[in-house]
This record gives C-alpha cells, sequence and structure tokens, in this order.
C-alpha cells in the first residue's frame, strides 16, 4: 500500500477569517501530527477568502492547499474536489473536517469517494501508541454509550463535533508553503431557489454564557417568550430548547439544542422542564454547571446536573428570577 | 406528472425513547441491550422518510417499497410500515448481515435496489437511532453516483424532479433536484401517520420478500461485519454519579429563592 503520511484539516470559513471549528481541528491536528511525528497540512474551501492561509499557518499547518476550482461556487461537488484533489495529491493519513452542516455532508460522501471508513459526530481523535492508528470515539445510542472506532484503511476520516476539542492560540510569523490545488469540479446537481434565515436577535446560542431551556414540561409557547426569556434577559443569556417544544412548534428550530440541534458550552446552563434524556444531554452536556428544575424527582436530568430544585418551574421561577435580579444588583 | 417509484430504508433499533438506565452494554458481544419487555422499533428518523415517501405517493401516485437490513427483524415491528401504507416490504435478513457498519448497510441496500430494477427516490433518516452515524444515505448517494439532498423538511415532485426544503443553520433553503435523487429526511417533516384498522389488515396479511447476501450476488466478505470497514474497539457506557444537590424550601417559591442564593454562593451566578 502507498504510504500515507500526515494530517489534513479541510477548513471552513467564517466571513474573512477560518472557523471556530476549523481552529479547533487545526489545533487537535497539530497535536495528532505530534504524535504522529508528521506535518500537519489545511486545504482551504474553494471560494475562500485571501489571509485564511496565514491564519491556519499561524495555528500550526506547515502546509496551505488553495484551491483553483474549474467551477466557481461552493456547491458540495466543488467542496469533494478539493478534498478528493487534496487526498489523491498529498496522501494524508488523517483526514479532519468539522460535524458541521457541510461536514455532515463532506465526510461520509468523501469516505464513500475514496471507499475508506469515516466515523462522524467524534468527542475525540487520538493516536494509538502503538499501532499509530487514529482512534475516532463518538458518542452513540443516542448518548446512552460511546464507541471507540478505528479503520483499516487509509486515509482514515473523522469528522469532529463543534466544540469537542479546544483551538489554541494561534502564533504569529508562523509560516507555511502556500501550494495552489486544482479541482475540476461537475457542474453542481442542486439548485437552490430560495434562502429562509432567521436573523437571530441577541445572543447568539452558541455563543452565550448563559443558557435557559425548556423542555416537553414547558407545555406550550408562552414560556419561551415568557419566564424562560426573563431569566435569560436577568441573566444576560440565551433562550433554548430540547426537541419536543421545536417538533411542536412552541420553540424554533434554530433554538433546538441537541444531538441534531445545536452543541452548546455555556458557563450555566438551565434544564427548565426537561427529562435529561441523552439525546439532548448530547448538546449541552459541555456545559460547565448545569441546573435543573423538574417536579419529577426521578428525572434522568437531576443526574446530569450539578444544582436542581424538584418543582413546577411555573411556581419556582419567578422567584428564582426576582433574587438573580436582586443579587446581581450590584 | 410521473408517478414515482420510491424506496424507503427503515432500520429496526432498540426503542431510543427507553430510560437511559434501561441500556446496558452486553460485554461478550459488544452489543447494546435493553430489557426484553421493551420491544424495538423502527428508527425515528427512519419513520419521517417513510411519511416522506408516503406523501409523495399521496400527491403524484407510484409506489413505495420499504427495504429493511438486519438479523432476526420482529415481523411485528418491522410491518408497520405496511400498516401505515407502505405497498412492499424487502427484508435484507440474515445472520451475515449482523453488526453491519454504514459501508456494508449502503453496499447491499444499493445491491437490493439493483436487482428492483432501481427506483427515482431513496428516502433515508438523517441518521439512525442506534449509532448515529448520518452515512447511509450518503453512502447509497455515492454507490449509486445519484445526487443526494439532506436535511429535508418537506419534499414535493416537480417535472423530472423534486423540490425540497432542506433544513440549513438557523432556517431553510428550497432546493430542486432531478431524479433519480436519495433524499435523507429530518424530524422537521412531521410525524409519521397513525396506522388505521383497515391498514394494520392488510399488513397483516402481507408477506415480507425477504433476501440474503446470495440473492444479492454479494461476497460473504463484503457483508455484514466480515465486511466492515470501520471497526469497532470498544463500546462503553459513561459512569454518571447522582452528583446533584438539590435545593429545598417550605415552599417552590422559597425553593426558588434558595437556589439562587445557593448559585451565588458558589459564584455561578
Amino acid at each position: 500500500m502507498e504510504e500515507h503520511n500526515g494530517v489534513l484539516v479541510y477548513a471552513e470559513s467564517a466571513g474573512t477569517k477560518l472557523s471556530s471549528t476549523t481552529c479547533e481541528l487545526l489545533e487537535c491536528g497539530r497535536r495528532l501530527a505530534t504524535d504522529l511525528g508528521q506535518a500537519l497540512s489545511c486545504v482551504l474551501p474553494p471560494d475562500g477568502a485571501a489571509g485564511l492561509g496565514q491564519e491556519a499557518a499561524a495555528r500550526g499547518a506547515t502546509r496551505v492547499l488553495v484551491p483553483d476550482v474549474s467551477q466557481p461556487g461552493s456547491s458540495i461537488e466543488a467542496h469533494l474536489a478539493v478534498a478528493v484533489a487534496a487526498v489523491e495529491t498529498y496522501r494524508p493519513a488523517i483526514v479532519l473536517i468539522g460535524h458541521t452542516s457541510l461536514g455532515r455532508e463532506l465526510g461520509p460522501r468523501l469516505a464513500f469517494r475514496l471507499k475508506v471508513a469515516a466515523a462522524t459526530d467524534c468527542i475525540d481523535v487520538r493516536v494509538d501508541p502503538a499501532t499509530h492508528a487514529l482512534m475516532m470515539v463518538k458518542p452513540v445510542y443516542g448518548g446512552n454509550a460511546v464507541a471507540e472506532f478505528s479503520a483499516a484503511s487509509a486515509p482514515q476520516i473523522a469528522t469532529v463535533r463543534p466544540k469537542a476539542v479546544s483551538a489554541g492560540e494561534p502564533v504569529p510569523g508562523r509560516t507555511a508553503e502556500i501550494l495552489p490545488l486544482k479541482a475540476a469540479a461537475p457542474e453542481p446537481k442542486l439548485k437552490v431557489t430560495e434562502r429562509v434565515q432567521q436573523v437571530v436577535e441577541g445572543v447568539k446560542l452558541e455563543d452565550a454564557a448563559v443558557v435557559v431551556s425548556g423542555g416537553r414540561g414547558t407545555a406550550g409557547p408562552a414560556p419561551f417568550a415568557g419566564l424562560l426569556k426573563e431569566l435569560a434577559d436577568a441573566l444576560h443569556g440565551a433562550v433554548g430548547a430540547s426537541r419536543p417544544p421545536c417538533d411542536n412548534g412552541w420553540a424554533p428550530e434554530s433554538m433546538h439544542i441537541g444531538l441534531t440541534g445545536k452543541i452548546v458550552a455555556p458557563d450555566l446552563y438551565f434544564a427548565i422542564a426537561i427529562s435529561g434524556a441523552s439525546q439532548h444531554m448530547a448538546g449541552c452536556s459541555g456545559s460547565r454547571t448545569i441546573v435543573a428544575i423538574n417536579k419529577d424527582a426521578e428525572a434522568n436530568i437531576f443526574r446530569e446536573a450539578t444544582f436542581g430544585v424538584v418543582g413546577r418551574f411555573e411556581d419556582v421561577l419567578p422567584a428564582f428570577t426576582a433574587k438573580v435580579r436582586e443579587l446581581t444588583a450590584d | 406528472m410521473p408517478e414515482l417509484r420510491m424506496v424507503a430504508c427503515c432500520k429496526q433499533v432498540l426503542d431510543p425513547e427507553a430510560s437511559p438506565t434501561a441500556f446496558k452494554i452486553d460485554p461478550s458481544t459488544k452489543r447494546m441491550t435493553l430489557p426484553a419487555e421493551i420491544k424495538p422499533v423502527i428508527g425515528q428518523y427512519d419513520e419521517f422518510a417513510l411519511e416522506a415517501a408516503l406523501r409523495l405517493r399521496d400527491a403524484v401516485g407510484g409506489k413505495v417499497t420499504v427495504v429493511s437490513l438486519g438479523n432476526k427483524l420482529v415481523r411485528d415491528v418491522i410491518k408497520k410500515a405496511l400498516a401505515v401504507g407502505g405497498d412492499e416490504l424487502i427484508l435484507l435478513e440474515n445472520e451475515a448481515f449482523e453488526d453491519s457498519d454504514s459501508w456494508t448497510t449502503a453496499f447491499a441496500i444499493v445491491k437490493a435496489i439493483e436487482k428492483m430494477g432501481g427506483c427515482d427516490v431513496v428516502f433515508c433518516g438523517r441518521q439512525s437511532s442506534d449509532w448515529d452515524a448520518g452515512q447511509v444515505g450518503p453512502g447509497i448517494a455515492e454507490l449509486l453516483g445519484w445526487p443526494l439532498v439532506t436535511l429535508a423538511r418537506k419534499v414535493e415532485a416537480i417535472e423530472g424532479g423534486l423540490r425540497i426544503e432542506q433544513v440549513i443553520p438557523d432556517g431553510y433553503q428550497v432546493v430542486e433536484v432531478p431524479t433519480p435523487a436519495v433524499v435523507t429526511v429530518t424530524s422537521e417533516l412531521g410525524n409519521l401517520r397513525y396506522a388505521v384498522l383497515k391498514g394494520i389488515m392488510a399488513a397483516a396479511r402481507k408477506q415480507p420478500v425477504v433476501w440474503g447476501p446470495a440473492d444479492l450476488g454479494l461476497e460473504p466478505a463484503s457483508v455484514g461485519a466480515a465486511g466492515r470497514k470501520l471497526k469497532l474497539n470498544r463500546l462503553s457506557q459513561p459512569v454518571k454519579e447522582a452528583r446533584c444537590e438539590i435545593i429545598a424550601g417550605e415552599t417552590p417559591a422559597e425553593a426558588g429563592a434558595n437556589l439562587a442564593q445557593r448559585l451565588r454562593e458558589a459564584k455561578v451566578i
């Protein structure tokens, strides 16, 4: 088998900078490359801004690949063409992609196209010191268990959950080899005719230091605009929801925190009338402190939280929020 | 608009709604188990995929073939797909299919689709309720060379293709795709319809078609555990200690006030 060497990170951009997930992947990739004694490369996305390469270098990539795609635009076909070209030209042993809305499609499709295996939504990736194989760790059974996978084929592809690893500090002045990468993309097969995105007011859920989330027990839309929002406002935080309120239309999908929603890791997470099912905990277990209010003393959330009150949130929250305002007024 | 031949992929899984404490790993098989009295179910997202197919058939006509891969599939459970209105059930059922990964699952389903003579749309759930990999839909698309639309919350037929509302961060976009195509479906599409008595009785009379690896022309080495590309080294359960400090009070309101004090004390607020 041809020698596969090095770690390749597939970058995504957020405006003119690398996305936060990409920064996390570069730090993760840097550590893996060090463990392997091999190099870290970064392939920039098609249509990426100039300057992304320098940022990738500052974050540890020693080789940056700048795509030159036959078709303009950033369709999935263009991303795939770039990823395949990067792998076929540079033969990395490991490919890291963020488990983002792009990555959860790009990762599996890249793996099947190359006829290799991928592990998706990994919360940890590490090199086995004896075999140098990549151990890919991910939650399964909706978060009720954790699986560790490895793949015999190369490259080993992992999509990594946002916020599962921390980004490092960029070191300005670090340089990298900047190389062009030619890729031929076929005509996109999907035509986007309309895009409807909700403008999120106030603090972005993924960035909020405090999140107040409601679950099935809220029994309707009123608490999301009422009691939960009042508490969030008192602590300069954002309002979230588990899946049932979103499926029932009590809260918009943009508030959905969970395995198939947003992943958040705030300093303080309030789980209000949330049972604590694994699919929801997958979205918030990275929180520093979890506070639960639930009328059911047996709810699983009390196995996950640090502080809790057993009681109806309608009875507990008003006094709680009032006291919070009083205590934080100074 | 021509009618559509559709495949809906449905997987039998351990009931994801079971209490987290009921899930236990069998260390000898490295498999997750639930107590026998908790029946398996069709995966949550697979039900949305089936609903998408049924709605399309209601709109433009055609046929919905439900395909399920596994072993010892419980007829009661998997025939729900017929009871709610699926036209035909094909089970890829054999011991050799046990412990498949995304690769061997997608590969076998593609062989089944070829044996069926192809179709216009393949519907899959966005991810299974057990391994949560989300790769079979994309894998089927890659193996067939068909376009893929993920996270569909609404699917309509248009001339020569489909118009799909696809979930994107903080909203959705409308996408047109030519058929044949693969579509993965998310919960925003809406719940699978209930089975009515007529459907339940019809399903009871229908027998599924059962195919094994030999029927699909598959070598044993490319099937199930033998053909896996992703190896499972370890399956474990995170140990949860109940270390929650419960704050009490004479009344719920007092407990609320006490909680605020305690959080302040702990420098959390």
